[in-house]
Order: structure tokens, then C-alpha cells, then sequence
């Protein structure tokens, strides 16, 4: 047998218990095979109760469990790391429960304090910095720990009562939405709940840099004393949070001589 | 005698993180597991860095797959490269085993067939490891549950002829012998005198358990006498070697596995005044 072919048919074993699979391995010490599927399937458990322990308590254990192998058996693993197993758990939630948005939520919180756990490291910005600044072409660098997500439900406190060992609220849906923010700060995974504005000047920030563009955005919103205002009000507070990391100039010949004039 | 012998080691858990940072542990080298620091930053990193200032470390990797029929993961190696760059390891391991195949990753030490044809796609496999990383691996021989009938060799004939073609050298688990030994029905005093002596760098020992028909390797218990006794005649044949406690699971407070560690370091000595008695 082909060592490629042995290693396909060892996979559909693993994935699937192909008997027909175990048949072509033919290997001697049949109970072997056992070993190797338990162990998979074990280790990729595992992987999804370390990555969610509160969703786990929230579910209860034998519904994670149920929906931890259902996941496993539509989601065979990919990546050379484990951890990225539990990016796409997600989807299986929101398939076995698709009227239940704190649970997806809740899954979403773990995830991203998992992801920024070992994001990328980046010294934040001091506010001595910012006294050169252009502010007319700047672009803010937020750090690449942060992940946003919108936000329908208490599921902040959910979580926050979870951490604590106490018992949470029962979920409901929030009267206005928001939004959900997850950064590091020096080596510790932050969450924090923002309301509508601050979640929405967050996303077009994330996408477009542009410190001018916010503005115009808020003041839109706000008008032009008050969203100029809320503009700096977020700006110091983002910069209190470590959250931004750099301002680029945007160098285009129009935007320097705009800055001159 | 081996020219690098490095002593004694631990493998390093999260639940002596604290202790190694803040303390002086009485090991010579600590073993990470590669993949929980292959990660963009953070404080796993930092936490490496700091290791590495008060010991050596050794890198054991279990994602690899050198036996992979369709080759290597070019981003792995990447990643792997840089971790070396940064750390300078005193070894740079995995097994001999396989666990992806096109796109499936088992996160599994898998058994490969001891085949000709699985010799040369090792074979090349570290050959173009070693040329990614710029530097020569140790790779471990798996505790395994089953064999393949058209196996053409034995463990340690594949081994020693993987070790000779590619010059990597072997990291010897006397427990997964002792298991493997126990599931297959080999001699485990053969496959050390079958494999080359002067190719081992490093040694583990660890726990295992008895499963309802082979043994399993579960690293989540002590090293147990039978395995101590395989030990002692491993340094035997191969004189001192770099020797750690691999455990993973049910892990014990820092200084239960030291004690255990001092179990090694005593046969290690006994072996050296055998040694050193039988040349005066």
C-alpha cells in the first residue's frame, strides 16, 4: 500500500470510523485504531473546553459536549496549530442554535481574548507623541490585539458573572445595541462593552484610519461642536486603553499642502 | 561518551511557569513544547525569552508530520525558524511520526509503515527540515498502537538507516519503547542495540497506562520501575545522555518531579563510577 494512500484511509478513519477504511489498513493490532480515533477525538474536545470555558458553563456541560462533537464531526482540523481549531465553533453554535445570539456572542468573547492572547506585540502610543501630529492626514494604527464585534445582548455581564463564579443573569436582549471590544494590554486579554457610536467610530477606524473621516462622521451625527468634542473625548480614552499604537501622515501631495496651508 | 551531554532537565508546564521565573530550579535544560510558542507575541513569548535567560531550552515539536507523504508545511518551518533564531535551543526535535495528509491535520502522533518508501519520504522530508532550520533535528521514536503488515523493517533498522542517510540525530523515549515493546511484542533490549549509540542526544521518560488491551502513553503519572530498569541499561549502551521527565497531564508540584528527576541523575552516576571502575 502507498504510504499516501494508508494516510487518507487513516484519515477517513479518524474522521468518519470508515470500517471500509480500517479494512484497506489491514494492520495487525486492530484494537490500535481504537487508540488513535479516541485520541483524536479527545484531543479536539479538549481543545474546545480549554478555548471556551465559560460557554461551557453557560451551555452546560452535556449540550458543549453534544455540540463539541457535532463540530468535530463536520470540522475535521487544518491548521499545524490546535489553537486555531476553535476559530470556526462558531458556526456550529450558530447552526444547533440559531435564536440564541448571547450564546454566540458569548463564543465570540473567548475566541477573540484567545486570539489577542498572542497577537502581535506593539508599544502603544504616548500622548507626548501626538503633539507633532498632523491631525488633518492622520491615520490611527489601533493595535492588532483588537477585535470588535457587535454586540445584541447582556452578554457582558453574562461573562463578567461566569468569570467571577457567580451566578449570571439570565440573557436578554439589549433595547439599543452596541458593541463588544477585545485588546491586550501588556500580556492581559481585555473585554469591554462600547455603546452604538463609540462601536461604530471603532469599525470605520479599524477599516479607514483617517482621524478627518471620524470626524465627519461624528459630527454628522452629533454636529459640529459636539462631534468634534466626542471625536477628542475618544481619542484620549483609546489612548488611555493602549489601544492605538501609531498615527501615519498620509502623504499625498494634496494632504501635505492642506496641512502647510 | 557523548560530547554533548547537557545533564538533567524538566519539560516546562504553566503550572510552574512562576517557578521557573522566580526561582533557581536545579535542572541543567528545560524542554518547550515548540508549537505553544510559535504565536505572533504575547506572554508565552515573554515568558520563553525569560526562561531562556536562566537555562538552556530545548524546542520538542509535535506538528511537523516528517512523515508526511506529500512533504512538509513551508509556514510551519518558517515559523519554527524563527522560534530557533530567537531562543538558540541546545536541541530541536519531533517524532517520527506522521499527523497531516493534504489538508487534514490529526494533531496526532500517527505511526508510519517502516517501508522503503516511507524511508526515502522521511529521508527527505528532514533533509529539507534541516535545510529550512540551518541546523541538524533530534527526532523521537512515538509510543505506537498498531503496525502495518508490509512493513519491511524493524523501528530501530528504520531509524538507524533514517539517522545514517540524514544525519539527524534521535532523541531515545525509553517509555515509548517500553510500550511499543509491550504493544508489538519486540524485545526492548534490541531496539537499543539496534539503534546507533553515537546518534542519541537526548533522552525522555515518562509515565504510562494500561489501556483495556495495550498500553497507553499518558505521560499523567510517575516513571515506573520497569521503565527506570530500561533506563539504566539505555546509559548502559550509551554512556550519559541528556535525559528529562516528560509530564502532561496530572502534573505534580515542581518538586515531586524534581525528586523523580533525581532518580536519573543517580543511575546517571552509578553509571559513571561503573564506567569509570571498569577503565581503572
Amino acid at each position: 500500500m502507498k504510504l499516501a494512500d494508508m494516510q487518507r484511509d487513516f484519515q477517513s478513519w479518524l474522521i468518519d470510523a470508515s470500517e471500509d477504511a480500517a479494512d484497506r489498513l489491514s494492520v495487525h493490532a486492530a484494537a490500535g485504531l481504537a487508540v488513535y480515533q479516541n485520541n483524536y477525538r479527545a484531543q479536539l474536545v479538549s481543545c474546545l473546553e480549554h478555548a471556551f470555558p465559560q460557554l461551557r458553563t453557560w451551555l452546560g456541560e452535556e449540550a458543549f459536549r453534544n455540540t463539541a462533537i457535532a463540530h468535530i464531526e463536520d470540522y475535521p482540523p487544518h491548521a499545524w496549530t490546535l489553537d486555531a481549531y476553535a476559530e470556526h465553533f462558531g458556526e456550529t453554535l450558530s447552526r444547533r442554535f440559531p435564536d440564541n445570539p448571547d450564546i454566540h456572542e458569548l463564543a465570540w468573547i473567548e475566541q477573540a481574548l484567545g486570539e489577542a492572547f498572542v497577537a502581535r506585540d506593539a508599544a502603544p502610543l504616548s500622548v507626548d507623541a501626538l503633539a507633532t501630529i498632523d491631525w488633518d492626514a492622520a491615520q490611527l494604527r489601533f493595535t492588532p490585539s483588537l477585535r470588535l464585534h457587535a454586540m445584541t445582548t447582556n452578554v457582558e455581564a453574562i461573562w463578567s458573572a461566569l468569570c467571577e463564579g457567580q451566578t449570571p443573569p439570565e440573557s436578554e436582549m439589549l433595547a439599543e445595541g452596541g458593541g463588544l471590544m477585545v485588546w491586550r494590554r501588556k500580556f492581559t486579554s481585555r473585554l469591554r462593552e462600547v455603546d452604538a457610536l463609540e462601536y461604530a467610530a471603532l469599525v470605520q477606524l479599524q477599516q479607514n484610519g483617517s482621524f478627518v473621516d471620524l470626524c465627519e462622521m461624528l459630527v454628522a451625527r452629533l454636529g459640529e461642536q459636539e462631534g468634534v468634542a466626542k471625536a477628542g473625548a475618544l481619542l484620549a480614552n483609546w489612548l488611555g486603553s493602549e489601544l492605538i499604537i501609531g498615527v501615519d501622515s498620509d502623504v499625498q501631495p494634496l494632504a501635505a499642502s492642506q496641512s502647510e496651508g | 561518551m557523548s560530547a554533548v551531554f547537557s545533564g538533567y532537565g524538566l519539560g516546562l508546564r504553566r503550572e510552574h511557569y512562576q517557578d521557573f521565573l522566580e526561582t533557581d530550579v536545579p535542572v541543567d535544560f528545560v524542554e518547550v513544547i515548540s508549537e505553544n510558542f510559535m504565536v505572533e507575541g504575547g506572554q508565552p513569548r515573554d515568558i520563553l525569552r525569560r526562561v531562556r535567560e536562566r537555562h538552556p531550552v530545548v524546542l520538542h515539536g509535535v506538528s511537523i508530520s516528517i512523515g508526511s507523504a506529500d512533504g512538509l508545511n513551508p509556514d510551519y518551518l518558517r515559523r519554527l525558524r524563527s522560534l530557533v533564531d530567537e531562543i538558540e535551543p541546545l536541541f530541536v526535535s519531533d517524532h517520527l511520526s506522521w499527523s497531516r495528509i493534504g489538508g487534514f491535520n490529526s494533531h496526532d502522533l500517527l505511526p508510519v509503515p517502516y517501508t522503503q518508501e516511507t524511508l526515502d519520504r522521511v529521508c527527505a522530508n528532514i533533509s529539507m527540515a534541516q535545510d529550512a532550520l540551518g541546523r541538524t533535528m533530534l527526532f523521537e521514536n512515538p509510543s505506537s498502537y498498531l503496525s502495518f503488515p508490509d512493513a519491511a523493517m524493524t523501528e530501530w533498522e528504520f531509524i538507524a538507516e533514517m539517522s545514517r542517510r540524514t544525519g539527524c540525530e534521535l532523541l531515545l523515549d525509553v517509555n515509548n519503547v517500553f510500550v511499543s515493546a509491550s504493544n508489538h511484542g519486540f524485545d526492548a533490549l534490541a531496539f537499543l542495540d539496534g539503534i546507533p549509540a553515537d546518534r542519541v542526544r537526548q533522552i525522555h521518560l515518562a509515565g504510562h497506562s494500561q489501556g483495556p488491551d495495550l498500553l497507553i502513553d499518558t505521560h499523567d503519572s510517575p516513571v515506573c520501575p520497569d521503565v527506570w530498569q530500561l533506563y539504566a541499561r539505555a546509559i548502559s549502551l550509551l554512556g550519559p545522555v541528556a535525559t528529562m521527565i516528560e509530564r502532561d497531564d496530572d502534573i505534580p508540584p515542581l518538586a515531586d518531579l524534581l525528586e523523580e528527576l533525581s532518580i536519573a541523575r543517580n543511575l546517571g552516576l552509578i553509571e559513571a563510577r561503573r564506567r569509570a571502575g571498569a577503565v581503572a
